[in-house]
């Protein structure tokens, strides 16, 4: 049975594409930063934060919300731009992105916007921080679960692996965590740099629970998310399979969109694609 | 000539009969187990060494809020940092040489910047670690930690400071580093004895005008005080000040310790470079010019050997603060 009524699928993907143009519209404004993470990912984000997070927008740090954590910083406009449009803040504070005294830092910082949970930016620390949060909500006997989004470029990191055996260890079954199996890193293809597969086999190994999906399949990241609640000894790394660049199809799968932003007539190009791909998702759907 | 009142210390400073000694590690031991019985929300975690740290103690003490992570310092640090966001006040051990040695970049991201009020507890700091040798003798921590903004570095100078500076760590708002060493050192202060974040105490007035300040943090109290004794019966001016915390460096105190002396000689089981007297030279260049010497690892690494040795070596005995003196002296 599925998760999502068409409807809510539906609705999912339209804000998933709105997030896309706002997130392009932010790297204009910003001049610099990353890409073809953020959009890859959107879809996920959209998730989180429209469907799967107990949250209040209007009361960030209520404490029984559930915790999602972003070790990969650099992808966090993708964040921002969910964050917006679910009503943390306006889209005219999104696009003050890497400005001088926005909150909009380059890399989250929890400091200025302690929405972000913590901050992040610096590879490889996010699993052992999400881990020791769902150690310390345990031992207190609370009842909200901790998301963990990493990249698997920084599964090259040996602090990664340290946090994977520790989470492996104390049985972490509040923990799930996402990686944006996107296949690039800024030197190229993740494979190529240093080979990270077989992931699944990896974590299996160190006595998590392993899921792998579609990243840009509303329904199965719903499904993922709700499957890990049920496994009860282990947590859970859903492997999310997805596409660099995703709904711009000019530089999608190409890794040299990891760290720079459009220029502005690129940027115009891109959202007239991703304004056709939101009003496909629009139409009226007969299947 | 004496020490002051306000500043009680142990009989044992100035009678060798009386004297106690005892590791500034096993204050720790003792001084996070007060902290867990007043504080639910204190944690331990242990990265493999639980019985030379002293977490041990407090792990039997209590068995569910010790957490084991192996040898694993960068996770040892991140992990913390995910528990005091969670509202704990977790306390991490290893030795200096791996944390904040190895996970410097881990502590100033998730915790410093992070403003987890993280407590990163450095055992075996110092050449006196004795036989392991230089990998495990740290000797550049202070500074490593005090460049970090957000940081409150504490050495204390026995195992009785060492007790109320990880109890006192407990209750302050901010990350600190703690500073303790393994081998047993002469107990200095008694348990009546003021210690607070933050603050630098007289320990030994002068006797006369324009003293020489010896200005000392974590154990080389005991050597200051030492020289100190020596000094005065030869006639020396001196006046003993103890900085348990380089970072924030209590100015006010300092200043006017050292308003009119003749000189400053710092004094530190750690690299010249970075440290104590780094740190004060940084202070009085802006506010008061003093001659200075500065006792400590002058740019070298440690080597085995037993702690005596390596302090002769090393030039961190009382003998070695008197020359410095005298070198002030005679400029």
């Amino acid at each position: 049975m599925p998760y999502l009524t068409d409807g809510q699928r539906l609705r999912l993907e339209r804000i998933a594409a709105e997030v896309r143009i706002l997130l392009i519209e932010m790297l204009v404004a910003a001049g610099s930063g990353h890409t073809a993470g953020p959009l890859g990912m959107a879809d996920i984000f959209t998730a989180f934060y429209f469907h799967i997070l107990r949250h209040n927008p209007k009361d960030p740090l209520w404490e029984d919300r559930d915790r999602l954590i972003l070790s990969n910083g650099h992808i966090v406009p993708v964040r921002y731009a969910a964050m917006a449009l679910a009503g943390y803040f306006s889209r005219e504070e999104a696009l003050t992105l890497r400005q001088f005294g926005s909150r909009m830092q380059g890399h989250p910082e929890r400091t200025v916007l302690p929405a972000v949970e913590t901050t992040s930016g610096p590879l490889g620390e996010g699993l052992s921080q999400a881990a020791g949060m769902a150690l310390a909500a345990r031992i207190q006997g609370k009842r909200h679960r901790i998301y963990c989004i990493t990249s698997d470029g920084e599964h090259d990191a040996g602090n990664t692996w340290e946090a994977v055996m520790f989470a492996g260890k104390y049985r972490l079954s509040n923990l799930t965590a996402i990686m944006d199996r996107n296949n690039i890193q800024i030197n190229g293809m993740t494979e190529d740099v240093m080979p990270l597969e077989p992931l699944r086999e990896k974590y299996e190994a160190f006595n998590w629970h392993v899921l792998e999906i579609d990243g840009h399949n509303m329904e199965e990241i719903v499904a993922a998310v709700e499957h890990a609640k049920a496994i009860y000894e282990k947590p859970t790394m859903i492997i999310a399979h997805t596409i660099p660049g995703r709904g711009v199809p000019e530089i999608e799968f190409d890794y040299r969109w990891h760290g720079k932003p459009p220029s502005r007539e690129e940027a115009e190009r891109f959202l007239r694609q991703l304004r056709t791909l939101a009003d496909v998702v629009e139409a009226p759907q007969h299947e | 000539m004496a020490p002051v009142t306000s500043f009680p210390l142990h009989p044992g400073v100035l009678d060798p009969r009386q004297r106690e000694m005892a590791a500034t590690r096993d204050g720790f031991g003792r001084g996070v187990v007060e902290a867990g019985e007043r504080d639910a929300r204190v944690v331990v975690l242990c990265a493999d060494l639980a019985e030379s740290t002293r977490s041990a103690w407090f792990r039997d003490r209590f068995p569910d809020r010790y957490i084991e992570v192996g040898v694993a310092e960068q996770n040892l640090a991140a992990v913390a940092s995910g528990m005091a966001a969670e509202g704990l006040i977790p306390f991490i051990t290893s030795y200096a040489a791996f944390s904040p040695g190895r996970n410097w970049e881990q502590i100033r991201t998730t915790i410093a910047l992070n403003d987890q009020p993280v407590k990163v507890c450095g055992m075996h700091a110092g050449v006196s670690v004795g036989p392991d040798g230089a990998t495990h003798q740290a000797l550049e921590d202070i500074a490593i930690m005090r460049v970090i903004p957000n940081m409150t570095v504490v050495a204390p100078a026995d195992a009785e400071e060492a007790r109320k500076a990880t109890a006192a760590a407990a209750a302050h708002p901010t990350p600190v580093y703690l500073r303790f060493a393994r081998e047993k050192t002469p107990i200095v202060t008694l348990p009546e004895t003021p210690f607070t974040i933050g603050k630098a105490y007289v320990v030994w007035e002068a006797d006369g005008e324009h003293p020489v300040v010896l200005a000392s943090t974590g154990t080389m109290l005991f050597i200051a005080l030492e020289a100190a004794k020596a000094l005065e019966a030869s006639g020396v001016a001196v006046r003993v000040l103890h900085i348990p915390t380089v970072k924030p460096l209590d100015t006010a105190t300092i200043l006017d310790a050292t308003r009119g002396a003749r000189g400053v000689v710092s004094l530190e089981e750690h690299q010249v470079a970075g440290g104590l007297g780094s740190a004060l030279a940084e202070l009085f260049v802006q506010h008061q010019l003093l001659p200075m010497r500065f006792v400590g690892v002058q740019d070298r690494f440690g080597q085995s050997g037993k702690p005596d040795e390596l302090f002769q070596e090393y030039h961190l005995t009382p003998r070695d603060v008197i020359e410095a003196v005298q070198a002030l002296l005679a400029e």
